[in-house]
């Protein structure tokens, strides 16, 4: 039994790092104000992309190198939707997903069965993308928090208006953390289908980016509760796996994680009315300066 | 050259502002295909005989139709009040699932029709009382639901009411004559269904426009603080709106296993994503619930257009997603025509 | 070097409006001038142009004489030009720190920790005193503004731009913005002091000049000059000061609050322990600074917040309510008609079962369009489209034909001009006159004297007093302050 609970946590870990991944760069996508729906798109994206890439070079480092420029590129695109032409972002978000979808869909269809010749070097049990994606944590934190570009970034998300009246280049400090979302989920995308599978299906994030979003407003737009709540997540994702042979039903297992959504979205709702601590004031509305 | 704001569009920007859009979305896919070494030429001349070319294309469009322009209707309801229902996909299976279960015993196409509209409005009740009670947003929690429906009809297929298998797929049983909606002539067209949404995009039209609580609908989707002051209730209209989106999305799920498959299936057999299609419906109408039978009828003949190409030059299914995201893209960044306009000095 | 700015010919046009029609404005070293202007006169288009927010059709800028180009805030800073905003441009849950560190270049690892000794010592050099380590906030207006002006003399501004700075503070705080004012010209800083309130030119300033329409219409040295003169260049014509209002003649009382309490948004008290009574016939006014609690007790009133405590009791047949803020008193795309019975559309006869009776709704437009003379296209034109002075016309018509026994009104004539601001006073006048009972709250202090009858004075959540509207401003000013106290 202690085995069992052991194992699973430490399986925890590399089936919440796609998630971890998208998470810190939708962090830092919102704290600039924008809401980025697109992340589902952006990770599916990165997948086939990432496959895609180290499939053809036999390489897979270039695939984890070309992955967070096609997501990156995806999440250029909801910028300029949302920042430039200032249309609705939801109805942005759920447009890329679905067009990133479509498109990986599209692309991927003859690499559907391939199997991918090379690997990830494994590093003390785990692969160097772990290491990475917590290193990049407390990375994150620091820069958010105890730098003068983390600053700039809060601030353009809580009063964007106080920011450019002091010289602040709120569209383009947008733009870049909008891309760095895309960049992140594109990275998450291309782990799971260059590392964790590896193997490239239709669809194979499953959700993923909505749960990543999740995630986000549960971290308080804080990384370290980003990180907290990706491997719990993973941890969700093991247990569906190791239920499944002990007969319970593996269609109720595979609710579990959106029913876990729904309870996570839940608590911090209820979580951010108790602490008065909410989004970053200024999300989702676009920022625009001659206007009368 | 100059970009200036518009003081206020005119009718016909307001109406040529979406079909531009509709346009240089295709283009765009045009592109796209090209790119990805699929003749866009031939690919859209499928298209376009595949829906309507012949008539059982015609009548295959018309059969896609009803489910989207349910979907559509209920989904403008819901976003001219800004409650953003995501989760219509997953609505419309449960009512797939509860037509499906008073077949199985009590094969009666009223009652079935009543389940569907009842399963439907109270899976879309649950994210709106989260809203409602506990303030969480609508949108990830009615799209999580969607999943959680799918494995419900995957549960249940694969349980409790498993029949004979067919394809590899498992499905029900099939309905007794009782349970299953009359088609016109040879067509798939079951049109007691097309008539209910015909009478619903009519109803939601007179709903939004001429009643107390379409005002009530329309103050509180552009201005909550406004509503508040004139001392509407926030929460009735949220679970109204999205009781009665749910509500609908519910019904076109019966018209799908009762007039179509005539059992329960996979939930990708049951709908290719009409939940998601119908976000496009309603937008491309610009939320207009008349101009939804128009844009329900063209999304159809695209899904129709989008099989036939499928199967003639071997694309994917998911090709159909590529068609919804650009058009949506398009259409809501077509807005900016009607916001701005070019100024030649 | 302090530069002497200088600008020539501005013209900025908005959609549909001409804001600044060919201006010419100087200012010179050390110099504190005043922009004088009513709301909607252009002075605030032409200091954002000056800053580097908007960019003018037309004209030039000259700073010690070179000709240069301000494309944004970032430029105008670096001609050592300094703007505090009337709404405070501050990141409120950040810290004073970080709010003045905001965007500079220096120090990428703590920023706010590393300037703090500078900081310091240079707040102390002005006598501008603040807990740097407080979140914004927590701070009170004055406190704010003075971050503010940090920001901008720690940025190396010579030039201060002040907009409608008073409009927050106590007289206490005016009173201190005017030493620290003082100090900056003493230093050898110009100051740009934009306002609408005349008295505030003489006190404040050495020369004005004076906007309207868009136009400058004249500049006076301020010891030239007096209030009646300055008004009549502002609005063009003779301002009648004193209102004509008949003496009151209060009936029975329709509102009655008894110890009232009420929560803020953070849970904390905002309204502690009122008791207030409004008779018909007479208008009460409610004066004190905003942020005082006057928000959260008409809220109470309208029903737009719980009451923690203590009851209010309305006689007749409900209320009718003009709120402080326009957006939240119309539905912009909707038409004028419509927002006609934004509240009344479930009653007859707009209303028949569950439908609309759009010809009835019509009907009472028309109606009301005509007797409150309002200057729009047609009934069914958005209401967005309708001028601030018409929209607050629609709002006033609105609540003041009903048959409600009480009517609240919040700043009913912010942001609307001279013009229309007479209009809708007499109409409240009229309504007064007409035996309604009033609950008056405005920013504006001489509005709220001249209009009410008797004068609840607010700060911190407490009623200090409630006295006739002939009291001496100056005890008024100091209950605002909470420095006094009259028994109710």
């Amino acid at each position: 039994m202690w085995d069992f609970v052991l194992s699973a946590l430490r399986a925890a870990i590399p089936a919440g790092t796609p998630l971890l991944l998208a998470a810190l760069g939708e962090v830092y996508a919102e704290r600039s104000g924008v809401l980025n729906l697109g992340v589902e798109g952006m990770m599916i994206i990165g997948a086939v992309t990432g496959f895609g890439v180290a499939h053809a070079t036999g390489n897979v480092w270039l695939g984890l190198a070309a992955a967070p420029l096609a997501g990156g590129a995806v999440a250029l695109s909801h910028a300029f939707f949302s920042i430039t032409l200032r249309v609705n972002q939801v109805v942005s978000g759920i447009g890329h997903t679905m067009l990133g979808l479509g498109l990986s869909g599209l692309i991927g269809q003859r690499y559907i069965g391939l199997p991918l010749g090379a690997r990830m070097p494994p590093l003390y049990g785990y692969d160097p993308v772990v290491y990475f994606a917590a290193a990049m944590m407390p990375v994150l934190w620091f820069v958010l928090y105890r730098t003068r570009w983390g600053l700039t970034l809060r601030s353009v998300g809580e009063n964007p208006a106080a920011a450019d009246a002091l010289g602040v280049n709120v569209i383009g400090v947008r733009y870049l953390a909008v891309g760095f979302g895309g960049l992140m989920a594109g990275l998450g995308g291309a782990y799971l289908s260059i590392v964790y599978a590896p193997a490239w299906i239709e669809g194979m994030t499953a959700g993923a980016g909505w749960i990543v979003i999740a995630l986000t407003s549960f971290a308080m737009w804080d990384p370290r509760r980003a990180m907290a709540g990706a491997y719990l997540f993973g941890g969700v994702r093991v247990l569906q796996y190791r239920l499944q042979p002990l007969g319970v039903s593996p269609n109720l297992l595979n609710m579990l994680p959106f029913l876990m959504t729904i309870v996570v979205l839940m608590f911090s709702a209820r979580e951010a009315l108790r602490k008065r601590i909410g989004a970053p004031a200024a999300l989702m509305i676009p920022f625009v300066r001659e206007e009368r | 050259m100059k970009i200036e704001r518009r003081v206020e569009p005119s009718r016909l920007v307001k109406i040529a502002a979406p079909v531009v859009s509709l346009l240089l979305a295709l283009g765009a896919i045009a592109v796209l295909f090209a790119v990805l070494r699929v003749n866009p030429l031939v690919a859209y001349r499928e298209i376009f005989r595949g829906a309507f070319g012949s008539l059982y294309g015609l009548s295959e469009t018309v059969t896609k139709t009803i489910p989207l322009l349910l979907v559509g209707v209920g989904l403008v309801l819901a976003y001219r009040a800004q409650v953003w229902n995501i989760g219509a996909e997953g609505q419309l299976l449960m009512g797939a699932i509860a037509a499906t279960g008073v077949a199985l015993r009590f094969p009666n196409l009223p009652a079935m029709f009543l389940a569907g509209f009842v399963a439907g409005a109270l899976w879309a009740l649950i994210p709106a009382a989260l809203k409602v009670w506990s303030r969480v947003d609508e949108v990830l929690t009615s799209l999580m639901l969607v999943y959680v429906a799918r494995e419900a009809v995957n549960y249940l297929i694969y349980g409790p009411w498993k029949g004979a298998e067919s394809r590899g797929f498992p499905l029900t049983d099939e309905f007794v004559e009782a349970a299953r909606l009359p088609v016109i002539g040879w067509s798939r067209i079951h049109y007691p269904t097309l008539i209910l949404a015909l009478v619903a995009a009519g109803f939601v039209f007179v709903l939004i426009g001429h009643t107390k609580i379409g005002f009530e609908i329309r103050v509180t989707g552009e201005n909550q603080a406004a509503a508040r002051y004139a001392g509407m209730s926030y929460g009735k209209i949220v679970l109204l709106v999205m009781g009665l989106s749910g509500g609908l999305a519910g019904i076109a799920g019966v018209g799908e296993v009762a007039g179509i498959h005539h059992r329960l299936l996979n939930p990708g057999g049951i709908s290719p994503g009409y939940g998601f299609s119908g976000i496009i419906v309603a937008w491309l109408a610009r939320l207009n619930p008349l101009g939804a039978i128009v844009s329900a009828f063209l999304l159809g003949g695209l899904l129709v257009g989008g099989d036939a190409i499928q199967v003639s030059l071997g694309l994917p299914a998911a090709t159909t997603e590529i068609f919804n995201g650009m058009i949506l893209l398009f259409v809501v960044g077509g807005e900016v025509m009607t916001r701005y306009q070019i100024r030649w000095s | 070097m302090t530069p002497s700015v200088e600008m020539r010919g501005i013209r900025k046009r908005f959609v549909g409006v001409t804001a600044n029609d060919g201006i010419d404005v100087e200012v010179r070293k050390g110099e504190i001038i005043g922009l004088l202007g009513e709301n909607g006169a252009g002075k605030t288009t032409l200091m954002n142009i000056l800053y580097g927010l908007y960019q003018p059709d037309a004209g030039e800028i000259f700073i010690n004489g070179q000709k240069v180009a301000i494309h944004s805030p970032r430029d105008a800073m670096r001609l050592g030009i300094g703007m505090i905003h009337q709404q405070f441009r501050l990141v409120a849950s950040h810290t004073v720190a970080e709010n003045v560190v905001l965007g500079l270049p220096e120090k990428f690892f703590r920023p706010d920790r590393a300037a703090r000794g500078k900081l310091e010592e240079f707040s102390r050099k002005y006598g501008l005193r603040v807990d740097f380590d407080a979140p914004v906030w927590h701070l009170s207006a004055g406190e704010q503004q003075r971050v503010e002006i940090l920001k901008a003399l720690w940025r190396g501004a010579k030039m201060l731009i002040l907009d409608e700075p008073t409009s927050m503070l106590t007289p206490g705080e005016i009173e201190d913005l005017l030493t620290t004012v003082r100090r900056m010209a003493a230093e050898g800083h110009s100051v740009i002091f934009i306002t609408h309130k005349l008295n505030e030119i003489t006190a404040f300033t050495d020369r004005v000049t004076v906007l309207r329409q868009g136009k400058v219409v004249a500049t006076r040295e301020a010891k030239d000059t007096n209030e009646r003169e300055l008004a009549r260049l502002m609005v063009g014509r003779e301002v009648l000061f004193r209102l004509d209002k008949t003496p009151a003649r209060a009936g029975k009382p329709v509102l009655q609050i008894e110890g009232l309490r009420v929560l803020n948004d953070k849970g904390l008290e905002a309204v502690k322990n009122v008791t207030l009574s409004v008779a018909a016939g007479e208008i009460v006014g409610i004066a004190g600074v905003a942020g005082n609690g006057q928000r959260e007790l008409i809220q109470a009133i309208v029903g737009l917040r719980p009451v923690a405590g203590g009851r209010i009791r309305i006689r007749g047949d409900g209320f009718s309510y003009v709120p402080g803020e326009q957006r939240i008193g119309v539905v912009p795309s909707m038409s004028v008609a419509e927002n006609f019975v934004l509240k009344r559309y479930r009653h007859r006869p707009f209303a028949k079962g569950l439908f609309l009776r759009r010809a009835e709704i019509a009907r009472h437009a028309d109606g009301l369009i005509a007797s409150y003379s309002i200057v729009t296209p047609s009934r069914d034109t958005p209401i967005r489209l309708l001028s601030g002075g018409n929209i607050q016309r629609v709002i006033l018509a609105r609540e003041c034909s009903g048959t409600a026994a009480l009517l609240v009104a919040e700043h009913p004539t912010s942001g609307v001009d001279v013009g229309a601001t007479e209009t809708i006073r007499q109409l409240l006048l009229q309504q007064r006159a007409l035996g309604t009972a009033m609950l008056l709250v405005s920013e504006d202090l001489e509005e709220v004297l001249q209009m009410s009858d008797r004068v609840a004075v607010m700060f911190n959540g407490e009623i200090m007093g409630i006295v006739p509207a002939s009291t001496d401003v100056e005890t008024i000013g100091r209950m605002m302050a909470g420095i006094h106290r009259e028994g109710a």
